[in-house]
């Protein structure tokens, strides 16, 4: 069949080469979409960077035991304030405990407020936007107005509330920065829903028999995967930072637990004994977020079709 | 075979809008049998696409409101519960829809497509739903079909994707293919291998077609009957043979004059109807057709809707008059437009802005 050629050539977005032999186009070379992906994200260089961190990051957080020289709360009270030494990397603090194993131990703090609270975060407001997006009428308007009230007060200030409510813990610090988060993701899915309903294809599932938990969760909900997946990778940043700041105040992780933002608080009132009390936590902090915004910018740019193809173009313009 | 396959009585479909109700198809009637074609013509906004979708219920309600009977097999698929209806759209009621770039989901391959409908509605393994698969894109004309169940709708062409959307609409084997504006995204040449497609296929399955198009063209070619569809009712209805030799209904007459004649070497203008079809809010007294009818004879036009009547074994028009032969080509001699071919000497060179029906320099 060669039917197709005019076809072919009235559509600049196709492939390059693919006038006469398209219909036979081997299709080995065809790679999954996340490899695809993973690719462009790589070939950006801070996204690499930033890929990189994390990835130290999280291996960090998964040995702390092994990496950490000390014992969590190991205190020495004859070794206080020491600054950093090739014994105590980072130096120790008001206790003498190793400021380089509390930093290494509160990569797991701060790591799993990021993740649990994201995932809370994702989980219900995936669900909302869904909902919104797909049934719309009065029960949209209904859930995104709750949605703007909530997104109307200014986060720290709903996440302290929340904590105030529940008594601060790790936990409840988790559970607020979760619900603070998620209007953001109802948003972004109800908007990415509200147009993927109207597409064609779900009318065609529909006209398949398919029922509407069948279309949301398997015509609808993948469409609207890539905005997500780069609100998640920004939003991780954003709640480690909350977290931080909640612990900071004194309403998020409680001592003597390492967290970052709890060491930071500290470091506060002992800020004439020695530099390396803030500099070390803040420094992690700074390189945990600054990671997760930079794999954030490089998801959004592999997964924007119309800055994929950008890319793409720059980077196969050869072999056109 | 002896009762009809669907059958379809005073269906009528409403819209509320802000603007009041919208009534898109207005006491729409026929009947349906094994293995035939019918084609459903008219502009758009005629009502022909929702007529069709309205059978399942594929329309939101609210803000629709579908009433009337759509038997199938003797089941009302008006009043059948939401849960039977799933069972069936897709086995019972097949659809392909009009843009073939648009009706395939992007983040599935081609072949979970396909197999989509057969898994939840026959009750088959994975395995032999990829085999069935297999078999179906090989039946519409796709090369390599097992090696093409991997890809993304992207990696298709847009003859090769309607193809894909006609193996998915087929896929459960149902009784009625709808096929709502299946070519009009096509080139030509692809159009007609379409069509040939479906025929061939309708007759190895004895499956009954509903073709919705604006195209005359195809309607000639493939339907055993036609009906024509003006602001949302059924303005007139015949065999395909009758229609286009004898039509009686003034839109009807003025459709097909509008039609270029292949061989016609005398360079005339096309016929256009003057004026544009009603707002489906905004409907006209009596005659939905009369502002833009230029046959219009009779007093009743103006106030009275006109029913629709039996002029001739299985021909229908809704008029009160019957317009003839010469009384078309007369008023078509009359009402002919001219359609200003662009001067040659301004013209800016565009190449594909020609003027239709030749004049070349």
């Amino acid at each position: 069949m060669n039917d197709d050629r005019p076809e072919d050539e009235a559509r600049p977005d196709e492939a390059p080469g693919d006038g006469v032999g398209g219909l036979e186009r081997p299709t080995g070379e065809h790679r999954p979409r996340w490899r695809e992906t993973l690719g462009i994200v790589l070939a950006n260089k801070l996204a690499a960077f930033g890929l990189v961190v994390l990835v130290v990051l999280i291996l960090t957080a998964i040995f702390a035991d092994l990496v950490a020289p000390y014992a969590i709360n190991a205190q020495d009270l004859t070794r206080r304030f020491e600054p950093p030494s090739l014994q105590h990397l980072f130096g120790t603090d008001e206790f003498g405990r190793d400021l380089f194993s509390r930093v290494v131990f509160g990569s797991r703090v701060s790591l799993q407020v990021g993740a649990v609270a994201v995932s809370i975060s994702l989980a219900l407001g995936t669900f909302i936007g869904l909902i919104s997006g797909y049934r719309r009428g009065w029960l949209d308007t209904v859930l995104m107005r709750t949605m703007d009230v909530l997104f109307s007060f200014p986060v720290v200030l709903l996440a302290i509330a929340l904590v105030a409510v529940l008594g601060p813990s790790l936990r409840n610090t988790m559970l607020a920065v979760g619900i603070v988060f998620t209007p953001i993701f109802a948003r972004v899915v109800r908007g990415s829903a509200l147009s993927v309903s109207q597409d064609l294809h779900v009318r065609a599932a529909r006209s398949l028999g398919a029922s509407d938990l069948r279309i949301v969760f398997r015509h609808v909900l993948p469409n609207v995967a890539a905005p997500v997946i780069v609100q998640t990778s920004l939003s991780l940043a954003f709640a480690i930072l909350i977290e931080a700041a909640l612990s900071f105040v004194g309403v998020g992780v409680q001592p003597p637990e390492p967290a970052w933002g709890l060491m930071l608080s500290d470091a506060q009132r002992y800020r004439t004994q020695g530099w390396w009390l803030s500099v070390f936590p803040g420094l992690a902090i700074f390189l945990t977020v600054m990671a997760f915004n930079l794999v954030g910018d490089g998801l959004r740019d592999a997964l924007d079709p119309q800055q994929r193809s950008v890319i793409e173009s720059r980077g196969a313009g050869g072999d056109a | 075979m002896s009762g009809p396959l669907l059958s379809v009585r005073d269906l009528n479909v409403r819209f509320g809008t802000k603007r009041g109700t919208a009534q898109v198809v207005r006491g729409m009637s026929y009947d349906l049998h094994e293995g035939e074609t019918l084609a459903i013509v008219g502009e758009s906004g005629s009502g022909k696409s929702v007529s069709t979708l309205a059978l399942t219920r594929l329309i939101p309600t609210p803000p629709g409101r579908i009433e009337g009977q759509v038997l199938l097999d003797g089941d009302d698929l008006v009043t059948m519960p939401e849960k039977q209806l799933l069972q069936v759209r897709g086995t019972r009621v097949g659809y392909v829809f009009q843009d073939p770039m648009t009706s395939l989901n992007p983040v599935h391959p081609i072949g979970r497509q396909v197999t989509e409908g057969m898994r939840f509605h026959l009750d088959v393994s994975e395995h032999e739903a990829r085999d069935r698969a297999v078999d179906l894109l090989r039946q519409v004309g796709i090369p390599g079909a097992e090696k093409r169940l991997d890809d993304y709708p992207h990696q298709f062409s847009g003859g090769m994707r309607q193809r894909v959307v006609i193996a998915i609409g087929l896929a459960c084997d149902p009784k009625i293919l709808i096929a709502d504006e299946m070519t009009t995204a096509l080139d030509v040449t692809t159009q007609a291998q379409i069509t040939d497609l479906v025929q061939h296929l309708q007759e190895e399955r004895r499956m009954a077609v509903i073709w919705i198009t604006h195209d005359l063209g195809v309607v000639a070619g493939i339907a055993d009957r036609v009906m024509v569809m003006y602001a949302g009712q059924v303005i007139e209805e015949a065999s395909v043979d009758r229609l286009f030799a004898e039509p009686r209904h003034p839109y009807t007459v003025g459709l097909l004059m509008s039609l270029p004649v292949l061989g016609d070497l005398r360079g005339e203008a096309l016929t256009a109807i003057p004026g544009l079809p009603p707002s489906p809010t905004d409907l006209p007294d009596g005659c939905s057709f009369h502002p833009r009818c230029s046959f219009r004879d009779d007093e009743r036009c103006l106030t009275e809707q006109p029913p629709l009547r039996e002029i001739a074994p299985g021909h229908h028009v809704r008029s009160f008059y019957e317009v003839d032969d010469a009384t078309a080509r007369a008023a078509s001699a009359a009402q002919r437009i001219e359609v200003e071919p662009p001067e040659a000497s301004n013209d800016d060179g565009s190449p594909d802005a020609g003027p239709p029906g030749g004049g070349r320099p």
